[in-house]
């Protein structure tokens, strides 16, 4: 039988290790982009500040990519280490696009990361300018075959059933890679990455500027930042992947739990801004709601319906109840009875294996289910709501304020007026927290709202899991919690203290630390 | 292009290369954190080591991630089977490993000599027990671990941590040790001069002989103490993966059969034997020139490679033999995945590698020079 509290400490650690692993990745990818605009307007008009810029926030770069790369191979190894009956299962696939992440985009990504911190003497401009720029394509790289693999997990096309092997396995990668989750997901993923890179160098710029340090050096830095974020706040919003919604059935019931829309509305729903989602009563009360917005966002029409929880929940008993016709002919296979009538039987049912393994978590047998039991698993075949609703909200409110702050870092950059607005350098330098909210919550949204999947209609989460000790896997939890926050607090503090330092950091002797008489001369000698 | 048998020969063979390429690229780092201690004292003289190997570190350990994914995507039940039976193995290394690249990047960044040698020693933590947990992991791949598959092909391990430390998985471990160790001096002596170099060749002219005294022990156990694996029902090899259909039995010196079959594959171990005294020889030379440095790198490459071959050819066609159930033991014919996928992923690994051969091969090269003490001194702000 299944083990409720291994599954839970299970997803606990796959949770804390992913979202503590992503605090530091979308930052790589936008911040490689970054400085590979600061070094190439180097390379073009030999200008030094602009290369004290890309060395600088190079610096700063460094500090949380050593991490990003040390909690990325925990990210590698947890498949097979947790999620043992994962990787035998949908290995076939999901394998392949994460060896093709490690061929095409980690070794670049990794080993131009060398030649950027260390290759500026060893290098001609050109040259170190190229491998900053395979840095960033080894980055984007990486992205786009994770969320491949993502896309896969939410949208399983290109892949079929074997009940020989007992697995998932390929039938077509073009699908694969051409999955239209997959694709909206990218583009998604690297602008808000593109966002936090941006926020960064714009907020820390703020505060030179609010601080009156380094002037020239923090007014360009501010530039690149508003308009590359500009520009990656509006991808963001406007290719949010709401229109990866439409594809795929678990899309589209986590779209409807991001609305709380239990009910389906006539064409074109509302959208629900806020209110207090019921999963008893599968109400949600209080709601305040936009008229059309929902319909429009969502299927980008007026007359397609978005169809509710109830609605979809209903769908899903019927293939319940064929999921446990097809597992009894895939135990009589599995048996070696394998009849022609056997086979038949199962490649008609087996697209609804999958709802019939839900059954898994209250009968071993499945086929001998109760009908409480399968109400049980028609209930577990939706998410929890107020957990996804809420987490959405955050996303999207962090994304307009950080719409409004670029907006307005650009307008008056552009105008050449930014010394001046304090008020807005102060507000841009409170809002650093901002994109990491939104990328945190809106990676909760799409994982939280596959659930119960593990593969979308195909793997639930609660079968997934290794048959570990339950002590094991509480044991390593732990160590995780306490050694990742030791490595945050640790990371945070080279952090602050390399950017409350500033391009000083660089030992150029042209920046504010360096000059004479010196404010702070201790800062000068104590660090590299 | 080709048909399955010949992909998932040619996928034991791939995974193959990794491992090496790991070994030989991120063993090597492995070695020179291992030896920081020992072949440098004042700071300056650590970060000439650490400098050797700054450049290239990230790159080298993705041969790791390679490997693993590659692992995922190719012998999927070998990667969730050993990995998740190894669990707390395989978490011990996690965390070491954590250890490595704040180790380079954090170290110098604050000029504390407190703050340095702690992360002096967290280097050699990370670059220590990572290979060490590996040997020993091999260790018991060769005399089998006990697990089993149930009829849905869930895998359940029913070893414990404590069994995996025994006697000849502690020998491999100290191979496995000793291996990157001698490694890391091959690369020191050719990268580094003064001190730091002559103390790393003296390291590197006694290693090499723990290293041989430890294999040819474990040579000899494999011949005396530890069964191998046979299989005795006949086999499909273009069959699709069913791990659990097969008979095996565990025979004494089994793990001998393929080398009595070929007796060309000798020269395998032999060679292991015989490029670890190349290395003590080169290593003890009173003048060494940049040919005797370059010979004894591309000597201690050879012994790694033969060290891994030895042990994948005494195995084949077992990777992953299961001591509780042996019938259910992993080999490279049916623990791999689809045909579609093989040879899908055999495309990808032959584009490729061999451009990432060229750039990685492009970037030593940019960054080939004997790293100084008056070099660190005088980038002391941007050097590692």
């Amino acid at each position: 039988m299944i083990n409720e509290t291994l599954v839970e400490l299970s997803r606990w650690q796959f949770a804390v290790t992913a979202l503590f692993h992503f605090l530091f990745v979308p930052l790589t990818i936008g911040m490689t982009w970054i400085l590979f605009i600061m070094e190439a307007v180097f390379v073009m008009t030999g200008r030094e500040i602009y290369r004290d810029m890309t060395k600088f926030w190079g610096k700063l770069f460094g500090i949380n990519f050593a991490i990003g790369v040390a909690t990325g191979l925990t990210m590698e190894f947890e498949f097979g280490t947790n999620w043992s009956y994962y990787s035998h299962y949908v290995g076939d696939v999901f394998g392949a696009p994460l060896a093709i992440e490690g061929l095409m985009a980690f070794f670049l990504e990794s080993t131009f990361v060398g030649m950027f911190f260390l290759g500026w003497d060893r290098l001609s401009r050109r040259q170190h300018l190229a491998g900053t720029f395979l840095m960033a394509l080894g980055t984007n790289f990486s992205a786009l075959w994770i969320l491949i693999a993502n896309g896969w997990m939410q949208n399983p096309v290109g892949s079929e059933f074997n009940y020989v092997t007992m697995r998932m396995e390929l039938v077509s990668f073009s699908e694969i890679i051409f999955n239209p989750v997959a694709q909206v997901k990218f583009i998604h993923t690297v602008a808000a990455g593109y966002v936090a890179g941006s926020m960064f160098v714009l907020s820390i710029s703020s505060y030179y500027l609010l601080k009156g340090r380094d002037i020239a050096f923090a007014k360009r830095s501010f530039s690149v930042a508003a308009g590359f974020g500009i520009a990656a706040i509006f991808s963001v919003i406007l290719l949010g992947d709401e229109s990866g919604y439409e594809v795929g059935e678990v899309q589209r019931v986590k779209l409807a739990a991001i609305e709380a829309e239990y009910h389906t509305e006539p064409a074109p729903a509302a959208f629900t801004l806020i209110g207090l989602p019921d999963d008893e009563a599968m109400e949600t009360h209080y709601a305040v709601k936009i008229p059309y917005a929902l319909g429009i966002i969502a299927t980008r029409s007026l007359d397609e319906e978005v169809i509710g929880l109830r609605d979809l929940q209903k769908l899903h008993e019927p293939r319940i109840r064929n999921g446990m016709i097809a597992y009894g002919y895939l135990v009589k296979l599995r048996n070696g009875e394998e009849t022609p009538e056997n086979i038949a039987g199962f490649n008609q049912t087996k697209q609804d294996l999958g709802y019939g393994l839900l059954l898994k978590r209250y009968t071993d047998n499945v086929v001998d289910a109760t009908e409480a039991q399968i109400q049980q698993a028609v209930k577990d075949s939706i998410p929890q709501v107020a957990p996804v609703f809420w987490a959405f909200r955050l996303m999207v409110g962090s994304g307009v304020v950080m719409l409004v702050l670029f907006g307005l870092a650009f307008y008056y950059n552009a105008r050449r007026q930014i010394e001046t607005k304090r008020w807005l350098l102060r507000a841009i330098l409170w809002a650093l927290p901002l994109p990491w909210v939104a990328i945190e919550t809106g990676w909760f949204v799409a994982e939280f709202g596959r659930q119960p999947w593990a593969i979308s209609e195909i793997l639930p989460t609660f079968l997934a899991t290794s048959d570990l000790a339950v002590n094991d896997v509480l044991f390593s939890l732990v160590a995780f919690i306490i050694v990742y926050t030791l490595l945050f607090i640790l990371e945070m503090w080279l952090m602050i203290r390399f950017a409350k330092m500033g391009p000083s950091a660089l030992h150029t002797g042209r920046y504010h630390f360096e000059q004479s008489p010196p404010v702070n001369a201790g800062l000068r000698h104590d660090n590299a | 292009m080709f048909d399955y048998e010949t992909l998932k020969l040619l996928w034991w063979a791939i995974i193959g290369f990794l491992l090496i390429g790991f070994a030989i690229t991120d063993g090597m780092d492995m070695g020179v954190g291992g030896l920081l201690p020992f072949v440098a004292q004042a700071d300056v003289e650590r970060r000439v080591v650490i400098n050797t190997v700054g450049a290239h570190w990230d790159g080298n350990q993705v041969w790791f991630i390679t490997a693993g994914a590659s692992l995922f995507a190719a012998w999927p039940m070998v990667y969730g089977a050993a990995f998740s039976g190894f669990y707390f193995a395989m978490m011990l290394t996690l965390f070491c490993l954590f250890l490595r690249p704040l180790a380079f990047d954090y170290r110098s960044k604050i000029e504390s000599a407190r703050w340095r040698s702690n992360w002096d020693w967290a280097l050699f933590v990370g670059s220590m027990v990572p290979p060490l947990v590996f040997g020993i992991a091999f260790g018991n791949l060769l005399q089998g671990v006990p697990f089993q598959f149930d009829q849905l092909m869930r895998v359940t391990y029913t070893g414990t941590f404590l069994a995996l430390f025994n006697p000849f998985a502690l020998l491999s471990g100290v191979i496995s040790l000793a291996m990157v160790l001698m490694h890391g001096t091959t690369w020191l002596v050719m990268r580094t001069d003064q001190q730091v170099a002559s103390r790393a060749a003296r390291i590197g002219s006694i290693v090499p002989l723990v290293l041989i005294v430890s294999f040819v022990g474990a040579g000899l156990m494999i011949w005396q103490t530890v069964d191998g694996y046979v299989v005795t029902s006949t086999l499909d090899k273009m069959a699709q993966a069913q791990p659990t259909t097969k008979q095996v039995e565990i025979v004494a010196q089994a793990w001998l059969n393929n080398y009595y079959a070929n007796p060309l594959l000798w020269l395998i171990p032999l060679a292991v034997i015989a490029m670890s005294l190349v290395v003590v020889l080169l290593m003890r030379l009173k003048v060494k020139t940049t040919l005797t440095k370059v010979a004894a790198f591309i000597a201690s490459s050879v012994t790694t490679a033969g060290i891994i071959l030895t042990a994948g050819v005494a195995m084949f066609p077992f990777v992953m033999p299961s001591s509780s159930v042996p019938d259910h033991s992993l080999l490279m014919w049916d623990t791999v995945s689809s045909e579609q996928t093989l040879g899908l992923m055999f495309v990808v690994v032959a584009v490729f590698i061999p451009i990432i051969l060229a750039y990685t091969i492009w970037c030593y090269s940019k960054m080939w020079r004997t790293v100084t003490i008056a070099e660190i001194e005088q980038n002391s702000h941007s050097a590692y």
